[in-house]
This record gives C-alpha cells, structure tokens and sequence, in this order.
C-alpha cells in the first residue's frame, strides 16, 4: 500500500500530484520530460523535500510535511535505480551490490526475508562481473548492477526513474527482461518513471498520467490505453488498446498462432515459442486498426471483429480516434475525419474492427 | 641573523650514521648541508601532516557548504597566495610570538615556543601551502558527481559514512595532488620561514636558506651549487613520483 501527495513550486513550474498503489506490482508515472514525474520520485525517496506533502509506504509514514515529518533517506528503505546507474566507480560489481546489503537493517533482512546475494546475482545474470570494476561494463550491465544493489539493500519499495531511458533500443532490449524477472521475483510496489510506452506494457500493472506537474488520470494500463479522451496518450503514433489475451492454439500447418481475449478472437503470423494457454498482453495500435460499416470480403485480413462504436473523438486536426467494444473489451481505431463522414459514424453504430496487425511490443504476462 | 654554515651546533651522531650508511652520496655535501636537506624535508612533511586534514574540511565546507561567510573564508584561505610571504611570517610572528595572544599562552601554559623552532618553521610552511591543498582537494571535489552520494544515500549509508566510504575514496587524488604539490612547494618555503623562524643552521636552516646563506659568504658558490642541485633533483623526484601514484590511484579509482 502507498499514498504520495506532492506539492511542489519550482520557477516557472507547480507539481500538485496525488495518488495511490494498492500493494505490490508496476505503477508507471508517465508522461512527457518536465511533468514532474521525476520530481515526485525524488519526494518519495527523501533526495527532495517537497513544499508540502504526504508519503505513506506499507503503513509507515515516511514524509508529512502536515505534521513535520520527514524520515532521512537513508533510512527510508527505498531502493532508488537512477537513469544513469551511479554506480561507485572504486569498488568491485560485487562490492557495489554487497553496498546497501551490509547497511540493511537486521530486523528488515529476518522478516522481509528478501532474495539473498547469490540468488540476486543468478536473477540479473551478474555471475560473470562480479570482480570487474563499473568503468568496463556496458551501459546494459550497469544498469542490471544498478538493479541488483537496490533490490539487495532489502527495500520496502523500489524507485526507478527511467532506468532504460539512456541505452540505445538494443541495451534496452536486453534489460527489459530483466526487469520484468525482477518485478516478479520481487513481489514489491515499484514506482517507475517513463516516457516509454513500450515499458509501460511490458512492466507495468498501473498508470498515473501526469501533465504539466498534475495527475491526469490513474488506473490500469488497459482501463487508461482504452480511453480515446486522454490526448497525452491518444496523439502519441503509437497509442492503442492493451488487451490480455490468452494462447488459444498453435496452427502449425497455416502458420498462425490464434489468441483469446473477453469477447473475441484474434489470429497473428505464428509465434511458435508461445505454449497454449500463456497468458501475455498485446497493444493493439489504433492507426492498424480500420473500420468498416459491413462485413468486407475477398479481404486479406483475418481479424474482422464485430464491435459497436462508443465515442468518436476528434485527434489533431484531420484525424478521429474511434472507441469500439468488442464484448466486454476495447479497442481504439484512428480514422481520418473525412471517414467519420463518408461513414456516417456515430457513437452506438454496429461496426467492424479490421485489425491490421498486431505488436507484440515486449509482450509481457498480463 | 646567524649567517654562515660553519657556525652550527653538530649532531654528531646522526652524521656518523648517515656517513656510514650512505658512504660516497653522504659526502657529496657538509654535514651542514646534509642538515639543511633533512631539515627541509622534514619541516614539509610536517607542514603538510599539519595542514592536510583542517584543509580538506575547508575545501568540503567551501565545495558543499551554503553558509554566511563563506566568500569571506574563501578569501581568507587564500591570502597566502597573494600576500608577501614575509608579511605572513610577521603576522605570525604577532600570533604566535612569546607574547602573542596565541604564542603567549602557549608558552606560559605548555611551554610551547614557536618562533626560531623547525615546529615554527613547519607552521610558517603550513600557513603558506594551505591554500595549494585546499585548492586541490576542491577541485577534486567538484568534480565528483554529487548523484554517488546520493545513490550511498538510497542505500541507507549515513553522512560519515557515505564520506569514509564514497566521498574520501573518490576524492583523494585530489588530496594526494595536493599534499605533493604542498610538499613540494613547502621544501622551497623561504619568506614566512626566514622571517617567523629565523635562519637557524640545524634548527630552521632549510634549503633555500641555506643557499642563501651560501650566497652571502664568501666563496660560498660551490656550497649553493651543490644545494641547488639537490632542491632540483628533490623537486623532480617529488613530481614523478606524485605522476606514478596519481596513475596508480586513477585505475584503483576505476578511472584510468
């Protein structure tokens, strides 16, 4: 359980943000460079002392400005991973992760009962840079040290202020799945700064979206990526509904892999490294998904889904983004303006999504 | 001001051995000379053991610190190295004189003299070589990312400890700069010494006082030279051997 409430001026800039995590599990505080969200970090953390504010982590207070209370950070307990690792340049990879572990309280060590040095080091794959120094190891592993060392300082809460944002797409490919290993095998409430949606659906469960030092909206990833109204996601190229879906079958001799998810069915190219009945999350991006008023025939598409449209919101100057439900699930579609007319759309209208194609941006357990 | 090498009151004994021990190196210079060189080294040794750590939490608080004053300390930190050296020797001369507000008590209560002492030649040199190391260890400091201290922080490391465990490691080659840039710096010492200290031989006779006492007496321009000689070859060694241990420290650091 965690409550942040941050208010904050700087020059030219007001953070005003509130809002909650219910337990372990991913909430990403998303939104464009300068909306605070690293501001907010800092206040959680203790590096930043707010104007006003309140910080509550698994029952304990750790910050109240109402009340005078601020706990010092190095005695917070929160495992910070910065962008750029920090790493101690003197001392050895092992020495780096042994660093918040030695200075972890005994009590916390007995009763949280946190993943030990050796199983830390086979999580993040770090077996082989142990003895090396900071300075030889790539941007990639530094980041997996960075991780490591604060997950062994036995934190009750990890801050990650967009630990991938300085790699280059491979680095970060290799890491995500670190990540995504660590996020499970911590069983932690992280708070995870981003701009990346990618990282938003591989990782997170939850999503506060910040604008402007204010709390847009919160709630889940697919509550948030399904609505068409939140211009800080709907303008974005790659903006779409993430649905969870589940592997129905695997046909081998047509090539495809068929998906499950609440009302409906999907078909992509085969995946063949996935088992029937693994559960993953996909995003399906609203510039691949069209839309028809009939059934379309002699079409190459296989994914043609009866859905009734909810709301049309007009996105940029030319173009709509289109809410459609396919049973329970929701699924945005982007369509220029001059469709919604020849169309005839109207919210209520029966429909058909056409799915071009779909992303398996870093599909992770949904 | 007692003027030449010959008028010195022997240390027999350390002669002896230093003659024994070192054979032809040892009579290269006089025994009087031998004084000079041991006694400059050892009154920069102790300047800089003197001076070292009031220093480096001078360059902490002037690098970290935001408190009144602080332009003020700056300023005065660095005076040494704008004012006449001479006029430092007076200044201490009032301090720490026999009935200085500081010397005074100092000899009333422990019986403490520091003028024409090697420990007032020591504290004339320290005086002159604090700015080089604060100016050093400052610009170690700077340089170093404040963001490591606080990931020490996050980590649950306390302020002492985050400085014995990530700022002192990381700052030091800037301390070690310093302290040789110090040592060298300090062996040359001639103003603030002459004047606080005086120029006695065996006593607070360093180097460049000797040569300069070797200049003022007749036929002493052999004597000078060979000093000369050994204040070159004593600087040139300090220099390298601050280069090799800096490399050292640099890949200790992970840095190199």
């Amino acid at each position: 359980m965690l409550e942040v409430a941050v208010r904050h001026r700087f020059p030219g800039f007001a953070l005003e943000a509130e809002f909650g995590s219910p337990g372990a599990g991913v909430t990403a505080l998303f939104g464009p460079s300068g909306c605070g969200k690293s501001t907010i970090l800092a206040a959680v953390a203790g590096l930043l002392r707010p104007e006003a504010g309140r910080v509550v982590a698994g029952g304990e207070v750790l910050l109240d400005t109402a009340r005078g209370v601020s706990v010092a950070p190095e005695r917070r307990r929160c495992g910070v991973v910065f962008q750029d690792a920090r790493l101690f340049p003197h001392l050895s990879v092992a020495s780096n992760l042994r660093y918040g572990l030695r200075r972890a309280p005994r009590g916390a060590t007995r009763d949280a009962e946190g993943p030990g040095f050796g199983e830390v080091v086979e999580l993040l794959g770090l077996g082989g840079l142990l003895g090396r120094r900071p300075l030889g190891l790539s941007g990639g592993e530094r980041q997996r040290v960075a991780l490591g060392r604060a997950l062994l300082a036995r934190p009750r809460l990890l801050l990650m202020d967009e630990p991938l944002a300085a790699l280059d797409a491979g680095r970060r490919a290799e890491v995500l799945p670190f990540l995504a290993r660590l996020r499970d095998a911590a069983g932690l409430p992280i708070l995870y700064v981003t701009h990346a949606l990618d990282e938003v659906d591989a990782l997170a469960d939850r999503l506060v979206l910040l604008e402007a030092g204010r709390v847009l909206a919160a709630g889940t990833v697919e509550a948030l990526a399904a609505r068409a109204d939140l211009p800080a996601l709907a303008r974005r190229r790659d903006a779409g509904a993430v649905i969870g879906c589940t592997v129905l079958g695997q046909d081998a001799a047509r090539g495809l892999t068929r998906l499950g998810f609440e009302g409906g069915e999907l078909v992509v190219a085969q995946r063949p490294g996935l088992a029937v009945g693994a559960r993953l999350r996909l995003r399906l991006r609203a510039r691949d998904v069209a839309v028809a008023t009939e059934a379309p025939r002699g079409i190459s598409m296989h994914n043609i889904l009866p859905a009734r449209l909810e709301v049309v919101v007009s996105a940029g100057e030319a173009e709509a983004m289109l809410r459609l439900r396919v049973g329970p699930t929701a699924l945005l579609a982007r369509v220029t303006r001059d469709s919604v007319g020849r169309l005839g759309l109207a919210p209520g209208m029966a429909v058909f999504a056409l799915v071009k194609s779909i992303a398996f941006d870093h599909a992770g357990p949904g | 001001m007692p003027n030449s090498i010959g008028a010195t009151a022997r240390r027999g004994d350390t002669d002896a051995e230093l003659t024994a021990i070192s054979g032809a190196w040892a009579r290269m210079l006089s025994a009087e000379e031998w004084d000079a060189v041991r006694l400059s080294l050892a009154v920069a040794g102790r300047s800089v053991l003197v001076s070292l750590l009031p220093a480096v939490l001078v360059a902490w608080a002037l690098a970290r610190g935001r408190f009144p004053g602080r332009m003020l300390l700056d300023a005065v930190v660095h005076l040494p190295l704008v004012v006449p050296p001479v006029v430092v020797g007076w200044g201490l001369l009032m301090l720490f004189g026999v009935r200085g507000p500081i010397g005074g008590p100092l000899n009333d209560w422990f019986g403490v003299r520091l003028v024409f002492t090697t420990e007032g030649a020591a504290l004339a040199t320290a005086v002159m070589s604090f700015p080089l190391i604060v100016r050093s260890v400052r610009l170690g400091l700077e340089g170093l990312d404040p963001g490591l201290e606080e990931a020490a922080r996050t980590l649950g490391a306390g302020w002492l400890d985050r400085f014995l465990t990530v700022t002192l490691p990381l700052m030091s080659p800037g301390i070690l700069a310093g302290a040789v840039t110090a040592f060298a710096a300090g062996l040359g010492e001639f103003g603030a010494v002459i004047t606080f200290a005086s120029n006695i031989p065996g006593e607070t006779q360093t180097l460049p006082l000797a040569i300069y006492s070797a200049t003022q007496s007749p036929g002493g321009e052999a004597a000078a030279g060979r000093l000369a000689l050994v204040s070159f070859a004593l600087a040139l060694t300090g220099l390298l051997l601050a280069e090799l241990l800096g490399r050292r420290l640099g890949r200790w650091l992970g840095r190199a």
